[in-house]
């Protein structure tokens, strides 16, 4: 493998690593939301958060960039704020993996919390536990399989994302080139033998997470 | 109820009025302080209704209830303490033990988020009265049903509650699992000062366990005072059942060890039945249905019956056809005797009589 193949994997772990930790503390309140409320806009941000399913990532893509970008509300932001423009840089990839990788950490989270029900922590308020308490000392432990869903598909779906990346992160090696996009280089420079290295790869990665998710599929369902 | 009056300053008083699409509960009520007391009631009645809002977990709007001369909700001056600020127990009617916990870690729960100056009941004791000790290190997902209410019983205990709210502990259990808890309720009850308030729809239960009784019908409390009293009043749908019964609260007086009997006293009266072997002087509770009594004019000393005892006719009142349910006092004591419409015609009863009820069953409930 190259030099530039490796660099690639290196960044692709990276970006996962970060963006998994931002879902699975971003999300985490969001999915508690969503298990827990009543409001009318319950099914609105449901939406919101599940609609990486069905867009094509170049949308998403098209407007994180027009967000970011130097015209965009959140791109004079981070400039005004002396953080320069996120497009092309591993932070908008970062910002880029959270929204298109949402739903893969926030709906695991949000099937566990509802399936905890009610009476866990009616059980603990008479216990005298608060509400945080009883998040830290009932809800997450009760929560833990649907964690660990959450953070492997979360994982494993950023590493897999190409679309998103091209259009907000561009080809720039160890910068923003992660691996699925090398392999779309090395197939553009009809470098098979590279492509094959690196596809097999993800292949055998994406067989061996979803293996062991199933594997323990009867233990997230209890 | 005026503030001056002393006996209820260690009572529970509350004033709860729900209403739900299809459901509205009033309840205005002063239970007492000590002791057990029963909400009764036909499910639907409101009865767990009711004690969900003295947990707190259901929030009444307009609510009062202070507890011991504690408020712990009035909505008119905007007091309202969360569940996990009063100092409750609370048993649910199915296993509600964390179950990633183990009994131990399940116990400890509640007990390290009392403050040490607050423990009055200690984890040891606890478990002791409940009988877990060879249960502590499991999980809880691997005990039967009956270990682990009992688990969750000395869960809330180890809380050292100043009230215990159990909500139909038995309902989910079996016949055998209810008998297996039941004793430990007792001894509960017996040992220590923590009042209880026990949801039930079930009559023996109530009448093993209830020193006061609420019952509830339609989120309307029919009728509020003491057991015996309760559930000897004619005027109640009670009175009506099959099993109409009363209860009584004796001494053990004296063991007759010739003909293996046991002779109790209450009002002043002597109550025989089979041998115990309580202690002299032990408070016992017996039950008798009414369909056990029956009444003469005069007392007769011809017949094999065991206890005759002398009572007076408060009230009577028509039953099922041909059937009618009579009142008696027992020198203070409620009895209730149920004979045929003939009988009493024949035998000319009316309030005010002198005669003699003849009893022809008497079960020990405790």
């Amino acid at each position: 493998m190259s030099p530039s193949d490796l660099g690639a994997i290196r960044l692709t772990l990276e970006l996962a690593v970060v963006a998994t930790a931002i879902l699975l503390v971003g999300g985490t309140p969001i999915a508690w939301w969503l298990a827990r409320t009543r409001s009318r806009l319950k099914p609105v941000i449901g939406a919101v958060v599940a609609l990486p399913l069905v867009l094509p990532p170049t949308v998403i893509g098209f407007y994180l960039l027009l967000l970011l970008g130097p015209q965009g509300p959140v791109g004079q932001l981070t400039q005004a704020l002396g953080l320069g423009l996120l497009p092309f840089s591993f932070a908008g990839l970062v910002v880029g993996s959270v929204f298109y990788s949402m739903p893969f950490v926030v709906q695991p989270l949000q099937q566990a919390f509802e399936a905890i029900g009610e009476r866990p922590l009616e059980v603990a308020a008479t216990l005298r536990a608060g509400a945080l308490d009883t998040f830290v000392s009932v809800v997450l432990p009760l929560a833990r399989p649907g964690f660990l869903t959450a953070a492997v598909l979360g994982f494993a779906h950023t590493v897999g994302e190409f679309g998103v990346v091209l259009m907000i992160g561009g080809n720039i090696p160890e910068r923003t080139r992660v691996v699925s996009v090398q392999i779309y280089d090395h197939v553009e420079a009809l470098e098979y033998t590279e492509a094959h290295w690196l596809s097999a790869g993800m292949l055998l990665f994406s067989f061996a997470v979803l293996w062991v998710l199933y594997s323990r599929g009867r233990g997230v369902a209890r | 109820m005026s503030a001056t009056d002393v006996s209820l300053i260690n009572a529970i008083d509350t004033r709860f009025s729900i209403t739900w699409p299809g459901f509205s509960l009033q309840a205005e009520l002063a239970l007492p302080g000590r002791g057990v007391s029963a909400l009764f009631g036909a499910s639907g009645s409101g009865k767990t209704t009711l004690l969900r809002c003295l947990a707190g977990l259901e929030r009444a709007p307009g609510g009062y209830l202070a507890v011991r001369g504690e408020v712990w909700q009035d909505d008119a001056r905007g007091i309202f303490m969360p569940t996990h600020r009063r100092p409750l127990g609370y048993v649910f009617q199915e296993a509600s033990l964390f179950p990633h916990l183990s009994v131990r870690r399940n116990l400890e729960f509640g007990l390290k988020r009392v403050a040490t100056t607050e423990r009055r009941v200690s984890l040891d004791h606890a478990i002791a009265l409940l009988g877990i000790e060879p249960l502590l290190e499991r999980m809880s997902d691997k005990l039967s049903g009956g270990e682990r209410q009992r688990v969750a019983i000395a869960r809330a205990l180890a809380t050292s509650p100043r009230l215990l709210l159990m909500d139909e502990p038995l309902a989910a259990l079996d016949l055998r699992r209810k008998a297996e808890i039941l004793p430990y309720l007792e001894r509960l009850h017996d040992t220590l000062d923590i009042p209880v308030v026990y949801v039930s729809h079930a009559p023996e239960e109530v009448a093993r366990l209830a020193d006061h009784v609420v019952l509830l019908d339609g989120g309307r409390v029919l009728a509020a005072g003491p057991i015996g009293e309760v559930m000897a009043r004619l005027d109640l749908p009670l009175a009506r059942d099959e099993d109409a019964f009363v209860v009584i609260d004796a001494t053990v007086a004296a063991h007759d060890e010739a003909y293996a009997l046991t002779r109790l006293e209450f009002a002043g009266l002597p109550l025989w039945l089979a041998g115990l072997d309580s202690r002299l002087g032990a408070t016992v509770r017996a039950r008798v249905l009414a369909r056990d009594v029956s009444l003469a004019l005069a007392e007769r000393h011809d017949s094999s019956i065991l206890n005759v005892l002398p009572a007076r006719v408060v009230s009577l009142d028509d039953d099922a056809p041909g059937r009618v349910l009579v009142r008696l006092d027992l020198r203070g004591a409620p009895l209730l005797a149920r004979i045929t419409k003939r009988s009493a015609v024949q035998l000319a009863i009316a309030p005010g009589m002198e005669l003699f009820a003849q009893v022809k069953g008497v079960a020990l409930l405790r």
